[in-house]
């Protein structure tokens, strides 16, 4: 059980921290850097809650993939970050004034309401023996045979969202030759090949 | 203290949701560091579902914080390439400057 609680307060801490120094970094680089850890931890989290396949996926999708994309994104652009720091201590006051107000309703909805865990008789999906089915087989058990249209919709939503980045991105830049396969196939005979007639003697 | 429940887990979640929306406002300039904070609330939210379906033994949660995550991912992917084209197009991303559209 103490292990339980010094594990939890390891990856909460690092979390938090990690957190605060996503947003008050003055390097945007090393803010990416940070919101992996923050990831990372986070990860670490559902590891302890028992929720591995939640876990992996975090690592594999927010580390491998948001995170590096974001770190493209900041190295990729060329612009001045510290003209963009400008006001930030004028923001700060207004900013952590309503920071303080959600986070003591939070709190408070957390502390005074409670939870009511007697929702369990009549969860929807009730959690398998960790013994019996793994969380991930578990998972999956449902994943694809109750929420198969949800699972089908969250890759439609995918297939979307990649369509839309590389048309948004894609640029036809003048100038460079590329490969056109009607213009290829569209070609006649007339357009390839020239009869020349040679006069003997004379060459071309 | 030392036996770790729901509470503690929902006040991990709460404070970082609360770091994410102070991220928003202090960095009201920078539109990269506006996504991150946005990021960090969604994990925030999934770090909720995911304690209270373990805590209520009820898997439907875990599957909707996978759904928060596929949408979160397709978020970060459109808003970075938005990024980029505004970026290639003003050669700025400065947010007080996004005024193209008078709204």
């Amino acid at each position: 059980m103490i292990i339980h609680a010094i594990t939890f307060y390891t990856f909460s801490s690092v979390i938090l921290i990690s957190a605060f120094m996503v947003i008050a970094a003055r390097n945007p680089v090393h803010s990416v850097l940070f919101l992996i850890l923050a990831f990372f931890n986070g990860a670490g989290l559902f590891v302890l809650l028992g929720a591995e396949f939640l876990a992996m996926i975090l690592v594999i999708v927010y580390v491998g993939a948001v995170a590096v994309l974001f770190l493209f994104v900041v190295m990729m652009l060329d612009i001045d970050f510290v003209q963009l720091r400008e006001g930030f201590l004028s923001y700060l006051p207004v900013g952590a004034l309503v920071g303080l107000v959600v986070l003591v309703e939070l709190v408070l909805v957390v502390s005074q309401a409670g939870v009511d865990l007697s929702a369990v008789a009549i969860a929807a999906q009730p959690t398998p023996d960790v013994a019996v089915r793994s969380n991930t087989a578990a998972l999956g058990d449902f994943l694809y045979t109750d929420f198969v249209y949800f699972f089908q919709t969250a890759g439609m939503i995918l297939l979307v969202a990649m369509i839309g980045a590389i048309v948004l991105t894609l640029r036809h830049r003048p100038g460079v030759r590329r490969q056109v396969i009607a213009d290829q196939v569209g070609r006649k005979r007339e357009q390839g090949v020239e009869i020349v007639t040679v006069k003997p003697g004379q060459g071309l | 203290m030392l036996e770790i429940g729901l509470g503690h887990y929902l006040t991990v979640a709460a404070i970082l949701f609360t770091l994410g929306i102070l991220g928003i406002f202090i960095n009201r300039k920078n539109v990269v560091i506006i996504l991150m904070s946005i990021e960090l609330m969604l994990l925030a939210v999934n770090i909720n579902l995911v304690s209270f379906s373990v805590y209520l033994g009820d898997l439907v949660g875990q599957a909707f914080a996978l759904f928060v995550l596929t949408v979160a991912a397709a978020e970060a992917a459109v808003g970075l390439a938005i990024l980029v084209v505004y970026f290639r197009n003003r050669g700025n991303i400065g947010v007080e400057d996004i005024n193209l559209m008078k709204g």
